[in-house]
């Protein structure tokens, strides 16, 4: 941790006035000022097509801003972005092509890693999600949730110090997704990754995070920051609490504005 | 609701088989029955073989004239090899191109489709007039295959999912790794698909080219055999040629075809069994 450039007091990310306008003349986001600590599990939340997923790509440097400043902090001596960060999509978004094992050993790949350095870290990203058994196995021999969780072996994989995820549970069924949320929960505590979370759930986004960022209807802009302050660590009661149904009353009333002009479908 | 269940179990894991069977069984019957009544007809009526000739008769002239007609298999052969690779690597080579530089493809691609759409049988005799016969015969077998390799492969080039391809910026992949990693893996379907035809039209291009050369008399391939056995009514032998066309290009479909199936296998949607 030593090594972490301390430039930006402490943030992991930040954002100030950041704009994003598309060639096609829509403004997706902003401006939007977010800072997120080192460490901090934060979702942003907001109705579809409010930019949360822009804003994710501004931070990963997967789209650049219009205007306005993203700032991620960085080790010293790293050139490349992705060292740092690590990626989960909506989609596994896995290469059909290969194996398992094949897919989350890309970055590494990608980064000209030595292959006996790659290997012990594939086999332990692949043990972190549980599926150490199926290095061999090609993604479409897996279900949905299987899937994901390589697609989260993979973003783990170069041992990144922000992990961004874009919805990344959203086609699960629920119970598949009620355990990827008590696996993530496990590994972030055991991990200490700072994470960004994009999801349109509010359960999910107060389930998970420290703190929930909602976010207005395009152009996306910050709405509302609701902390979630509980007893760590949180489980499968926690979901039950009268604490729980308190802060998603909360959050549900912070995000009803965003949706305010919107027919209700 | 349990009897219905039962009854339907053995029908529906028997049926895959029953059909797999008639589709085999129902065009070997089509064709016994054509070339029997074909061999009747011709017996029936007696009906000369410079008229037409009897399937026994085509046969007899395949085995007969086997020397001959080897000889002329394996030029064509060669010719066709020769101008599917050319064409093969030529689309490749000149997709690849096209997706790194934009200018290059704005600048070329129009030509690639006038080649196409002009028919090679008017092109063919220019051609011998320019090249020597059997580099002119390559180059009409490869102008024919070589569009649908290009098509195809810049199709698959420009498929690549858009995650995949931000995956692979996030983590500062170079352009070669994102061509050697994902451009060509993603492409991979698309391309074999492109020399799955590829290969039949290098056949009809050398065949074309051939019979364009035919009347210069210095060709020896199947297509100048069928020619010149028609200038001597030697219609059986015509016949015999011919079938030998039809197997040549029925082995280089079906090889190409098992290429691309061992090749797909283990992932892509159209090599995977319906059930899956």
């Amino acid at each position: 941790m030593s090594d972490i450039d301390i430039a930006i007091a402490g943030n992991a990310v930040s954002l100030a006035g950041v704009t994003k306008l598309y060639d096609n003349g829509v403004m997706a986001v902003g401006p939007f000022d977010l800072s997120v600590r080192r460490g901090e599990f934060v979702s942003l939340l907001g109705p579809s097509g409010c930019g949360k997923s822009t804003a994710l790509r501004l931070i990963a440097g997967l789209a650049l801003p219009s205007s306005g400043r993203v700032e991620v902090a960085h080790r010293r001596g790293e050139a490349r972005p992705g060292h740092r960060i690590g990626f989960v999509f909506q989609e596994p978004t896995l290469m059909p092509w290969t194996s398992v094992g094949e897919n989350v050993r890309l970055p590494l790949k990608l980064a000209h890693a030595p292959a006996a350095e790659t290997d012990a870290r594939v086999a332990e990203a692949l043990a972190r999600v549980g599926l150490s058994e199926f290095a061999d196995s090609y993604p479409r021999e897996l279900s949905g949730g299987m899937k994901m969780r390589v697609s989260l072996a993979r973003a783990l994989v170069t041992d990144p110090d922000i992990l961004l995820m874009d919805e990344p549970f959203a086609a699960l069924d629920e119970i598949t997704r009620f355990r990827l949320n008590n696996d993530l929960l496990a590994l972030w505590r055991k991990l200490k990754k700072t994470v960004i979370f994009v999801t349109h759930s509010v359960f999910e986004s107060v389930y998970l995070s420290q703190r929930v960022v909602v976010m207005t209807a395009r152009p996306g802009r910050l709405s509302a920051e609701i902390a979630i302050e509980t007893s760590e660590p949180r489980g499968e009661e926690f979901r039950t609490s009268a604490e729980y149904a308190d802060y998603c009353r909360k959050v549900s009333a912070a995000l009803a504005p965003s949706y305010a002009g919107q027919s209700a479908l | 609701m349990s009897a219905t269940a039962n009854e339907r179990t053995p029908a529906a894991s028997g049926s895959p088989h029953a059909r797999r069977v008639l589709r085999i069984l129902l065009p070997v019957m089509v064709a016994a029955i054509g070339t029997a009544a074909w061999e009747f007809v011709v017996r029936a009526f007696d009906i000369q073989p410079y008229v037409l000739p009897g399937p026994v008769a085509v046969i007899r002239t395949l085995a007969g004239d086997w020397g001959v007609l080897s000889h002329s298999l394996l030029v064509t052969l060669v010719t066709t090899l020769e101008g599917f690779v050319a064409a093969s690597l030529g689309g490749i080579l000149l997709a690849l191109l096209f997706n790194v530089s934009r200018v290059l493809e704005y600048s070329l691609f129009p030509y690639a489709v006038i080649l196409q759409v002009t028919p090679v049988i008017a092109i063919a005799p220019l051609l011998l007039i320019y090249l020597p016969q059997q580099t002119a015969v390559v180059v009409c077998a490869w102008i024919v295959g070589f569009f649908p390799v290009l098509a195809n492969t810049t199709l698959g080039l420009n498929s690549v999912d858009r995650n995949l391809a931000g995956l692979f910026q996030l983590y500062g992949a170079t352009k070669l790794q994102t061509l050697r990693f994902l451009k060509l893996p993603s492409a991979l379907p698309y391309i074999l698909g492109g020399l799955r035809i590829a290969g039949g039209l290098s056949l009809i291009g050398a065949v074309v080219a051939e019979i364009a050369a035919g009347t210069a008399g210095a060709g020896s391939g199947l297509a100048y055999r069928i020619v010149e056995s028609g200038y001597r009514l030697n219609i059986p032998r015509m016949f015999a040629a011919l079938l030998l066309l039809s197997l040549a290009g029925i082995v280089i479909y079906a090889l190409l075809a098992l290429i691309s199936h061992l090749a797909l296998r283990r992932w892509h949607e159209s090599a995977l069994g319906k059930d899956n």
